[in-house]
């Protein structure tokens, strides 16, 4: 039954911090075997590409980087709003623990997509509405941790940072949008990115199981960075205290 | 006293003030001013060049001026107390903010929106495209002081305010600068700007009503 899940209960940093603790080692582990798995089905069974040869294949780390820096965006933003709405601590502390994990798998995406256009498209860089959108996405995030970073009261860093994570949320579907469109307005699109490629299921699977691993790393850091961030916080609190003295 | 009179009254102060200190004023525009003319130095005196970037240019040297005097919007109200006894007084927050936010606008914007059609020209723009760059800043520079509100009530009093201020505001004020510097455009190419001016019609209409919110919410956090 799962009302009788007491959920309260874990919004209270003590027992969250055990928990996240157990759950931990379970999705680093689980991150490990889907990356094995996955970068064995992109390198090794999937075919290669008869117009990309065998370049295509950064899609197995650029795809799942970019779905994921884009979803943890929108994830901060509901721990973000969940914080202002109900005041708990907790939602505020996730929030701040996804946007270093966020701006990295980014900043991947982006560094990848450099990569990757190089051989297919001749250049490191174009001002494709995918990447520009995702340029600003990296940006909106850099601001997020520079405000949390600036302000030393933790309470203030907290419901600042969320607000201004809603704020950019709000924005995003305007900025992509915009972005396209000054796109398709200014220059007649020298590459598209917005026909789905066909793909060979093989790739696609690949592709996915890729993403598997990139969720479940984006979770196993997102919650040891909250754990730290709960020891930093409650540093003078009783029960860190006892939990430093049975350890020792 | 009625909304619009405690509007009316504050518009009056913060026009009162910038009068007192036009320096500030001044400054910004010659920065206006500045910005838009190292372009030409930078990129090379080619009339058709300048001609393309005409628009985009002047637009994106109004984000940066816009952006330099946001930290005038709340600083030395906060730094004196006037903004705690704003605060405290029965008005709702959402009124006395979006005077001051008018306010802003009248002060930084209006004398951007002034002096930009001689940058226009400089830049080789037709009489056609003069027009629409008025108009796109007429209806995108009040976006640029509504927008900036938030960045402005978050960073309050913080180290390193203004720096921090061109991080948080300036990716959110890329839809104005694309609308924008795309109305100018369509101009000069023939392709029509009322699209383009159309969207910053809507983008405005949707900060004016949202963004005081937020900027009330962003200065309860910061004032407590």
């Amino acid at each position: 039954m799962m009302s009788s899940i007491n959920w309260y209960k874990y919004s209270s940093p003590a027992t969250f911090y055990g928990l996240a603790g157990k759950m931990i080692p379970w999705f680093y582990g689980a991150a490990a075997l889907f990356c094995v798995a996955g970068l064995y089905i992109g390198l090794f069974l999937a075919p290669t590409d008869f117009q990309q040869s065998d370049a295509y294949r950064i899609i197995f780390i650029h795809v799942p980087a970019s779905w994921m820096s884009m979803l943890i965006y929108v994830v901060m933003a509901f721990w973000a709003a969940l914080g202002l709405a109900f005041n708990t601590r907790l939602s505020f502390m996730m929030a701040s623990a996804l946007a270093p994990t966020g701006a990295m798998l980014t900043f991947v995406s982006l560094w990848t997509g450099a990569l990757w256009g190089k051989p297919t498209w001749g250049a490191w860089w174009v001002w494709d509405a995918r990447l520009t959108s995702e340029l600003i996405l990296f940006f909106l995030y850099l601001g997020f941790m520079a405000l949390q970073a600036a302000i030393d009261d933790p309470r203030r860093a907290d419901r600042a940072g969320a607000l201004i994570a809603l704020v950019g949320v709000v924005n995003v579907p305007i900025i992509y949008f915009s972005v396209r469109w000054w796109n398709t307005l200014h220059q007649g699109a020298s590459v598209s990115m917005t026909k789905a490629p066909s793909m060979a299921t093989i790739m696609l699977v690949g592709m996915l199981v890729m993403a598997l691993a990139a969720w479940m790393y984006a979770i196993a850091a997102a919650l040891s960075r909250a754990r730290s961030i709960i020891l930093e916080r409650e540093k003078n609190s009783q029960w860190v205290a006892q939990m430093v003295e049975a350890e020792a | 006293m009625s909304t619009l009179q405690i509007v009316f009254v504050l518009l009056r102060r913060e026009l009162m003030l910038a009068m007192r200190r036009r320096g500030d004023v001044l400054t910004v525009l010659f920065f206006f001013v500045i910005v838009a003319s190292l372009f030409p130095l930078g990129v090379g005196p080619d009339p058709k060049l300048l001609r393309l970037m005409g628009g985009g240019v002047v637009w994106v040297a109004a984000l940066l001026a816009a952006m330099l005097s946001l930290g005038r919007m709340f600083a030395s109200d906060y730094a004196d107390g006037t903004l705690e006894q704003l605060v405290l007084t029965p008005t709702p927050p959402v009124v006395w903010i979006t005077g001051k936010i008018l306010a802003h606008w009248l002060v930084s914007g209006v004398p951007l929106i002034l002096v930009a059609p001689v940058l226009g020209v400089q830049f080789g723009l037709s009489n056609e495209a003069l027009g629409v760059l008025v108009l796109s800043l007429l209806l995108g520079t009040p976006v640029l002081s509504l927008i900036g509100a938030i960045g402005a009530a978050l960073t309050l009093g913080l180290r390193g305010g203004g720096v921090l201020v061109s991080l948080l505001v300036l990716p959110l004020y890329i839809p104005v600068l694309i609308f924008g510097a795309g109305a100018v455009d369509g101009a000069m190419s023939g392709l029509g700007s009322e699209a383009h001016l159309s969207l910053l019609g809507s983008i405005l209409i949707l900060s004016f009503m949202l963004t005081p919110w937020a900027v009330s919410a962003a200065l309860r956090i910061s004032i407590e």
